[in-house]
C-alpha cells in the first residue's frame, strides 16, 4: 500500500520535472547567448555592434560587427516573403475554413502541413537549380541568387503557417456568427468575408507573426539562394545576408574565445528576442480572439 | 454536426471562393511540381550501389550509405533522450498541472521553444554540449542539440494525445481504488500510444531534414568510416546535400549525386510522414469513444 502511494507521488515528481526541463532549456539558451553574446562587447562597443553599418569580421587590422546590414537583410527577406505570403495564406485559410469539408479537407490540411516539415536544404536545392536561373533569365541578371529569390523560397515556407494558424482561427469563430448573417440574408461569401474574416482577424495576425517568425529564423534554405553579400539590399536582384546565415556561415571558420566567435552568439541573441517577442504577441494574440468569442 | 448552410448564394460569391482557391492551389502546385522536378532529375541516379556504398572520388562518384546512417543514428539518438521526457511532461500538462502562474510559464516556455529558430539551436549546443560539457563534435552533442529542439513538438502532441482520452476512463481506475498513477499506467496511457507515437513519428521526419542544429556540432564532410560510436563525428543526408549544392569544387559534376540524396532525403521523411498519417487515420476509425 505504501509503496505504491510512493510510487503515484514519485511519479508526479518526475513528470513535473520533466515539464520544468522546458522551462530550464529556454533559460539555459539564453543564459548562454547573453554569458557569450555580451562578451563581444570587450572587443567592440554596444553602439558599434547595433548601429555598425558593417559587418566585416575578417577585415585586416580594423574587423568591424555591424548588425545593421544583416538585420536589414533579414526583415527586408522577411517582409517581402511576407507580402506574398499573407494574401495567399489567408484566401487559402477562408477557402479551406468555410468550403472545404470531410476528407478533402483532411487531406488538403495535410499536404500543407506535411510541407512545413520539408526539409529546408531540399527546398533551397529547389531554389537554386530551379528558381535561380529562372530569375537570372526572366529578368536578364547574371545571377539569380538573391533578395527576390529567397523572398519567395521564405514565402513558400511560412505558408504552411499562416494557412494552419488562420484556419484555426476562422474554425473558432462560433457557428452562431455564420447563422446570424445567413438569417439576415447574407450570401456564404459575404458572411465569410464580412463576419467571418473581422471576427477572425487577431488570431490571423497571429498566423501571420508566427509566418514571420518562422521566416526569419529560417537558414539552410536562405543561405543556399540568397547570395550572401552583407550589404543593405538596394534592389530585388541585390544578393543579401541574414542574420541566420551569418551564423551559419561563419561559425565553423571561427577560432573560439574572439571577439568574432562571440559576436555569433551576439546575433543569436537578436534572433531569439525576436522570436520569442514574436512568439508571446502571437500567444496573446490568440488568446485575445478565444476571449473575445466567450462574451 | 451539420453546418448551416446559407440558402442565398450568388454569382460574384462564387466568383469569390474561387478566387480563394486559387492561391490554395497555386500552393499545391507548387509542392506537386517541386517533388515531380526532384524525382525526374533524382530517380536516375537511384540504385542498389548507391544506397548502399560510401562515395569515393572526392564525392563525384559512388553512393551515399554514410549518410543515411548517419541521419538515422543522430535522429535515434535524439529521440532516445526527449522522447522519455517529451511523453512525462505531456503526462504533467494534461494529467496533474493545476490551472495557475506556474503552469501557465511552462506551457508558454514550451510554445516559445518550438518558435526558437534552429540555427539558435545549434549555437547552444556548440556552447552547451560540444564546449562546456566536452562531449567535442560528435554524435552525441548533435542528437541531444536536435533532441532539445524537438522536445517541446513532442511534448505537444502527447499532450494532446493524452488530454484525448475520456476522463470516464480514469474514473474507473480511480473508483476501484487504484492511485493516479495506476489510472494514467492502465487506463489511459496505453489508449494515447497511437496518439503519442504519431507525434514521435512527425517528429523523427522533421528532425532527419534539420541541418542547422547539427552543422557545428557533428556533422563532417566526409568519414572514411562509418561511426564507431557516440563520440564519432558523422555525415548526414541533408548537410551532403548542402555541400554537393553549394560548396564542393565540382558543382555540376555531383549534381546528379545532389539530385539523388535531395530525394533519398525526401522519401525517409515522407515515408515516416505517411505512417504517422496512417496512424492517425486509424485512430480516427477505430476510437470509438470519441464524440
Amino acid at each position: 500500500m505504501d509503496l505504491r502511494r510512493f510510487r503515484d507521488r514519485l511519479a508526479r515528481v518526475l513528470f513535473l520535472a520533466a515539464s520544468l526541463l522546458g522551462v530550464g532549456v529556454l533559460l539555459g539558451i539564453l543564459v548562454y547567448l547573453l554569458l557569450y553574446g555580451v562578451r563581444t562587447f570587450q572587443g567592440t562597443s554596444v553602439f558599434s555592434f547595433l548601429a555598425g553599418l558593417k559587418w566585416n569580421p575578417d577585415a585586416y587590422g580594423e574587423p568591424s560587427y555591424g548588425l545593421v546590414p544583416l538585420l536589414a537583410g533579414s526583415f527586408v527577406t522577411t517582409v517581402l516573403a511576407l507580402v506574398i505570403a499573407i494574401p495567399f495564406g489567408i484566401a487559402g485559410a477562408v477557402f479551406i475554413s468555410e468550403k472545404l469539408k470531410g476528407a478533402v479537407r483532411v487531406l488538403v490540411k495535410t499536404m500543407v502541413e506535411l510541407f512545413a516539415g520539408f526539409p529546408s536544404v531540399v527546398i533551397g536545392f529547389f531554389g537554386l537549380v530551379v528558381l535561380a536561373p529562372l530569375i537570372s533569365r526572366v529578368f536578364g541578371i547574371p545571377s539569380g541568387l538573391n533578395l527576390l529569390n529567397a523572398s519567395v523560397l521564405l514565402a513558400f515556407m511560412s505558408l504552411p503557417t499562416i494557412i494552419s494558424v488562420s484556419d484555426d482561427a476562422l474554425r473558432v469563430v462560433p457557428q452562431s456568427y455564420r447563422e446570424a448573417a445567413y438569417a439576415v440574408g447574407a450570401t456564404k461569401w459575404t458572411t465569410a468575408i464580412r463576419v467571418v474574416l473581422p471576427a477572425a482577424k487577431s488570431g490571423i495576425l497571429a498566423g501571420v507573426m508566427l509566418g514571420f517568425g518562422r521566416a526569419i529564423g529560417e537558414t539552410m534554405a536562405v543561405l543556399m539562394v540568397a547570395g550572401n553579400a552583407p550589404l543593405i539590399p538596394k534592389s530585388l536582384f541585390d544578393p543579401v545576408r541574414t542574420i541566420t546565415s551569418t551564423i551559419a556561415v561563419e561559425l565553423g571558420e571561427t577560432p573560439f574565445y574572439t571577439t568574432h566567435f562571440y559576436a555569433l552568439f551576439a546575433l543569436g541573441l537578436v534572433l531569439f528576442a525576436i522570436a520569442l517577442g514574436t512568439n508571446l504577441v502571437a500567444e496573446s494574440l490568440i488568446k485575445r480572439e478565444k476571449r473575445s468569442f466567450m462574451l | 454536426m451539420s453546418r448551416p448552410r446559407s440558402r442565398v448564394s450568388s454569382f460574384g460569391g462564387s466568383i469569390g471562393f474561387l478566387l480563394t482557391a486559387i492561391p490554395l492551389f497555386l500552393f499545391l502546385a507548387f509542392i506537386a511540381f517541386m517533388f515531380y522536378y526532384l524525382f525526374s532529375k533524382g530517380v536516375g541516379v537511384l540504385s542498389w550501389e548507391f544506397l548502399t556504398q560510401p562515395p569515393t572520388r572526392g564525392m563525384t562518384e559512388g553512393g551515399i550509405w554514410p549518410c543515411i546512417v548517419g541521419t538515422l543514428l543522430v535522429t535515434f539518438v535524439s529521440l532516445v533522450f526527449s522522447v522519455p521526457i517529451g511523453i512525462c511532461s505531456g503526462i504533467y500538462l494534461s494529467e496533474y498541472a493545476p490551472d495557475n502562474i506556474a503552469t501557465r510559464m511552462i506551457r508558454s516556455s514550451i510554445r516559445s521553444l518550438a518558435g526558437i529558430p534552429s540555427i539558435v539551436y545549434g549555437l547552444f549546443g556548440v556552447a552547451l554540449f560540444v564546449y562546456a560539457l566536452k562531449f567535442g563534435m560528435s554524435i552525441l552533442a548533435s542528437g541531444m542539440t536536435l533532441g532539445l529542439m524537438n522536445l517541446p513538438w513532442i511534448i505537444t502532441t502527447a499532450e494532446e494525445a493524452i488530454t484525448a482520452i475520456p476522463s470516464s476512463f480514469r474514473e474507473g481506475a480511480l473508483a476501484l481504488g487504484s492511485t493516479k498513477w495506476e489510472s494514467i499506467r492502465r487506463n489511459v496511457l496505453p489508449y494515447a500510444f497511437p496518439g503519442i507515437l504519431t507525434g514521435v513519428l512527425l517528429a523523427l521526419a522533421r528532425t532527419m531534414g534539420e541541418t542547422a542544429p547539427i552543422l557545428f556540432t557533428g556533422v563532417t564532410y566526409y568519414t572514411k568510416q562509418l561511426p564507431t560510436s557516440l563520440s564519432s563525428k558523422f555525415m548526414a543526408l541533408p548537410y551532403h546535400l548542402f555541400t554537393l549544392a553549394t560548396q564542393h569544387d565540382q558543382i555540376v559534376k555531383v549534381r546528379p549525386i545532389a539530385f539523388g540524396t535531395a530525394i533519398v532525403l525526401l522519401i525517409l521523411v515522407l515515408a515516416f510522414d505517411a505512417l504517422a498519417f496512417v496512424i492517425r487515420m486509424r485512430i480516427a476509425k477505430t476510437n470509438t469513444w470519441q464524440v
